[in-house]
């Protein structure tokens, strides 16, 4: 017997509720519980006394995407999925202070898996918050599904309550959006938008449930993969290469005499990273990587040459700026990445390989392009491009080689001893790397700690660095870490934050004890918004408005959240302290007082070309 | 355009191979800007017009015009869409509005033999003593009116966008109270079908 929802009549007494309520502290469900909660995920198989509505259609769904966590706020319109939820234990639900915190958790947790992250809240400002964690999740090309509740369809359009046309809202940010007003096409809707997160070039997809949508009762049954890809017709993403263009390609490589292979998302998104390497070493071409291609090869591979484009190694830019071809994959030309697209490599020829046409000749003009997946192109390349031995290359590589010794060398490269013995964020940076093995996860905020982490953290492993590379998200890091904790339990998980992101999101820290997420929190704080003050130096002649930032006694503010936290000012101090939060069994903080006036050098002024770095500023030995 | 083989800081000094500064990297979507027409075929789904024309906005593309209606499919709608820009700009639009997941397929028949026409109404200010110029006019334009009342004259006129304008031109000096266009709609020449090459 069922009974319906709202129903004055009460369960019989024979039929004890069979509700579990959910537990926060029992870790990701692994693949064989998904797997078991696949097979008895139907309404009848978990033998609920009652009727089936589209809010549990929305959890059976998830579960059948392989779903284990998602990050979520309750609120009245979305209140009917939170009334079955503790019918679904294998769902992780874990409670956000905010619902951006979230979304950016969802973000963290899709970086570091590959997998596409989860994310949801209420109609109004639950579904405003989630938009700026949408809209870091498009500029990076991250999979991620956002759902929204929203009022009852008859009120939709009568500003009712908490009603915002959200949907409008997240047209322009979302690779793909959807309003569901009738429970029977949910199956549909939730397959396909995990089919387009994470097809083609991936990207955040929202759907907007109306509340008489989730309470509505339905037998819709779950469609294919095969159904979902004809119900797409407007969607095919080209992933094999083209062979004519392969062979373009072969030819540019054959004929260059200073290559550079420029790595980046997309190599990572492929999952192409070996096939990476083995294209680099059978071709004896070196690997430069953008922002989120840190982690396409290990950085201390030979042939990893290092991080390119506004804050880059001058090593990089400069053989970028003199290479003859640049093998570009999965990356797009960011203008952080070019500077002045007139000046940018002028004497090279460029082969450019993305799975998105829009990106071929969106920001520079490019002599082969090659639409499809990263993986696939490096599959073939392997076959068609002939061996070439380092001896081969011996001159250009002994070249870079110097370049990069005199670059490393430079007295504006971290050299751990800073200003009178002050505390130096690209020394705490390389520490917590060697501390970690380089075996971690490492998520930036946005700003000086950012490049600081991209620069000197030494990265070995794929999907190990997450950052806001695209929106420039602030407030990203601590959030993110929870999500990248929870979709990677077997590393460490590294928050590193500047005191101006922290204050943002440090709401988060209440979620990280509620849920027990082990972040590691490395708090940089120079008591400034640190990139600010440097741009003001820079290029405001020193006119530091806003750029000072008061910030509260972090180690107070830790012990009231309940997180064990320590402080380090000076470098003796700083592995103890790393160790110390190593040490802790859940989440900890570190309260790292850097130099409050260290800039990041090199630096390449917006606008200028990649030849115009600044190393050095003022009388300053940075 | 500079060829100062120093308006680029160290360059030339690095680059092993060439001594010989090599010209400015040119900016895709500069070149020389003409009017393209794009016929996209789209599912016809709600929002999707929304989709199309934000899209338009947000990437920085401004639309001549826009027409929609349906097609003979019954899930298809037709858009055709013109607009000014360089060929790599008109390619870029084209590429983005690929990635629409509601978009179909996507055409530049500006090359094409193509038939382009726009349906114009007019309503023209009359008085006796212009009503039968005005009515010549239309006469020898193969205009057509649908509506004749003491003080104005609607009119119908149909063709390319150039003779549009200028029967606009003959008129104007009548005084033309209203005007409404509906944008060029484009069919190719001949016997090829973008609908056909859509069955699916």
């Amino acid at each position: 017997m069922t009974i319906a929802k709202g129903d004055a009549q009460a369960p019989p007494a024979s039929e004890p509720k069979t509700r579990r309520s959910h537990v926060p502290n029992e870790g990701s469900a692994n693949a064989a519980a998904i797997e078991a909660a696949r097979k008895g995920m139907l309404h009848e198989a978990r033998e609920l006394h009652r009727t089936r509505i589209g809010a549990d259609v929305l959890c059976e769904a998830l579960l059948r995407q392989g779903v284990d966590v998602f990050f979520s706020y309750p609120g009245g319109v979305i209140l009917p999925l939170y009334d079955v939820l503790g019918d679904y234990p294998e769902l992780r639900h874990v409670l956000v202070r905010h619902e951006q915190g979230g979304a950016h958790a969802a973000d963290g947790y899709a970086r570091v898996t590959g997998r596409v992250g989860v994310c949801m809240g209420t109609s109004g400002p639950g579904a405003t918050n989630l938009v700026t964690g949408i809209g870091t999740a498009l500029l990076d090309s991250v999979p991620m599904v956002a759902i929204t509740g929203n009022v009852p369809s008859a009120l939709i359009g009568k500003d009712a309550f908490q009603e915002i046309d959200i949907n409008g809202i997240t047209l322009p940010m979302t690779k793909h959006n959807y309003l569901v007003r009738d429970a029977d096409e949910l199956p549909r809707v939730i397959a396909e938008a995990f089919h387009i997160a994470r097809s083609g070039r991936p990207g955040p997809v929202h759907i907007d449930i109306t509340k008489d949508a989730l309470q509505q009762e339905t037998r819709a049954e779950h469609p294919s993969e095969a159904d979902i890809v004809a119900g797409l017709p407007g969607f095919r993403p080209n992933t094999e290469p083209h062979g004519r263009q392969l062979k373009l390609a072969t030819q540019e490589l054959a004929n260059a005499r200073r290559p550079m292979i420029l790595a980046g998302h997309g190599v990572l998104h492929a999952g192409a990273w070996d096939e990476l390497r083995a294209f680099a070493e059978q071709t004896s071409i070196p690997v430069a990587w953008t922002l989120l291609g840190i982690g396409a090869i290990p950085e201390d591979h030979p042939l990893a040459y290092g991080y390119m484009g506004m804050h880059g190694w001058k090593h990089v830019n400069r053989a970028i700026q003199s290479a003859d071809l640049l093998f570009a994959i999965g990356m797009r030309f960011d203008d952080r990445v070019t500077g002045n697209v007139r000046t940018y490599a002028p004497y090279a020829r460029i082969v450019h390989v993305d799975i998105d046409p829009a990106e071929i000749g969106k920001n520079v003009a490019v002599e082969v392009p090659i639409v499809a997946d990263a993986k696939r192109v490096l599959e073939a390349l392997i076959r068609m491009v002939p061996a070439t031995g380092l001896e081969e290359r011996r001159e250009y590589l002994d070249q870079l080689a110097e370049w990069r010794r005199e670059s490393e060398g430079s007295s504006w490269h971290g050299s751990g001893a800073w200003r009178d013995g002050l505390l130096s964020a690209d020394y705490v940076v390389s520490r917590i790397g060697e501390l970690t093995d380089h075996a971690a996860s490492y998520i930036a905020d946005v700003g000086q700690n950012q490049m600081w982490l991209a620069r000197y953290a030494g990265f070995r492993e794929p999907n190990s660095h997450v950052s806001s590379g695209g929106l420039g998200t602030m407030g990203f890091s601590v959030p993110a870490a929870m999500g990248a904790a929870l979709g990677r339990p077997d590393r460490e998980a590294w928050a590193i934050t500047g005191d101006g992101g922290f204050q943002m999101t440090f709401q988060e820290l209440m979620t990280l004890v509620q849920d027990r997420i082990p972040v590691k929190i490395a708090l940089f704080d120079n008591k400034k918004l640190g990139m600010i003050r440097q741009w003001q130096e820079i290029i405001y002649a020193g006119n530091y408005h806003s750029a000072h930032l008061l910030g509260p006694d972090y180690l107070k503010l830790a012990e009231a959240f309940g997180i064990p936290a320590t402080k380090a000012s000076t470098p003796n101090e700083v592995d103890d302290a790393i160790r110390f939060a190593q040490g802790v069994d859940g989440p900890a903080l570190v309260w790292f007082e850097i130099a409050e006036e260290q800039n990041v050098f090199p630096m390449m002024p917006a606008g200028k070309g990649l030849s115009d770095l600044i190393e050095k500023w003022g009388g300053a030995d940075e | 355009m500079t060829t100062d083989p120093n308006s680029n800081g160290k360059v030339p000094a690095d680059a092993a191979a060439s001594q010989v500064a090599p010209p400015p990297r040119a900016l895709p979507g500069s070149g020389d800007t003409q009017r393209h027409v794009l016929v996209a075929l789209v599912l016809d789904k709600p929002g999707v017009l929304n989709r199309v024309s934000s899209l338009m906005r947000a990437r920085n593309f401004n639309i001549d015009s826009l027409a929609v209606s349906r097609t003979d499919q019954p899930d298809v709608s037709r858009m055709t869409i013109t607009l000014h820009g360089d060929g790599v700009a008109v390619e870029q639009a084209a590429k983005q509005l690929y990635r629409l997941i509601d978009v179909l397929k996507v055409q530049d028949v500006t090359s094409e033999p193509t038939i382009q026409h726009e349906l114009a109404l007019i309503k023209i200010r009359a008085t006796d003593s212009t009503r039968d110029q005005i009515l010549k006019v239309v006469e020898l334009s193969k205009g057509r009116v649908v509506d004749l009342s003491p003080e104005a004259i609607v009119v119908e006129v149909t063709g390319s966008e150039g003779e549009v304008d200028t029967f606009l031109a003959l008129v104007r000096t009548y005084g033309i109270k209203e005007l409404v266009r509906t944008g060029a709609v484009v069919m190719s020449r001949g016997s090829a079908s973008i609908e056909e090459a859509l069955k699916r």
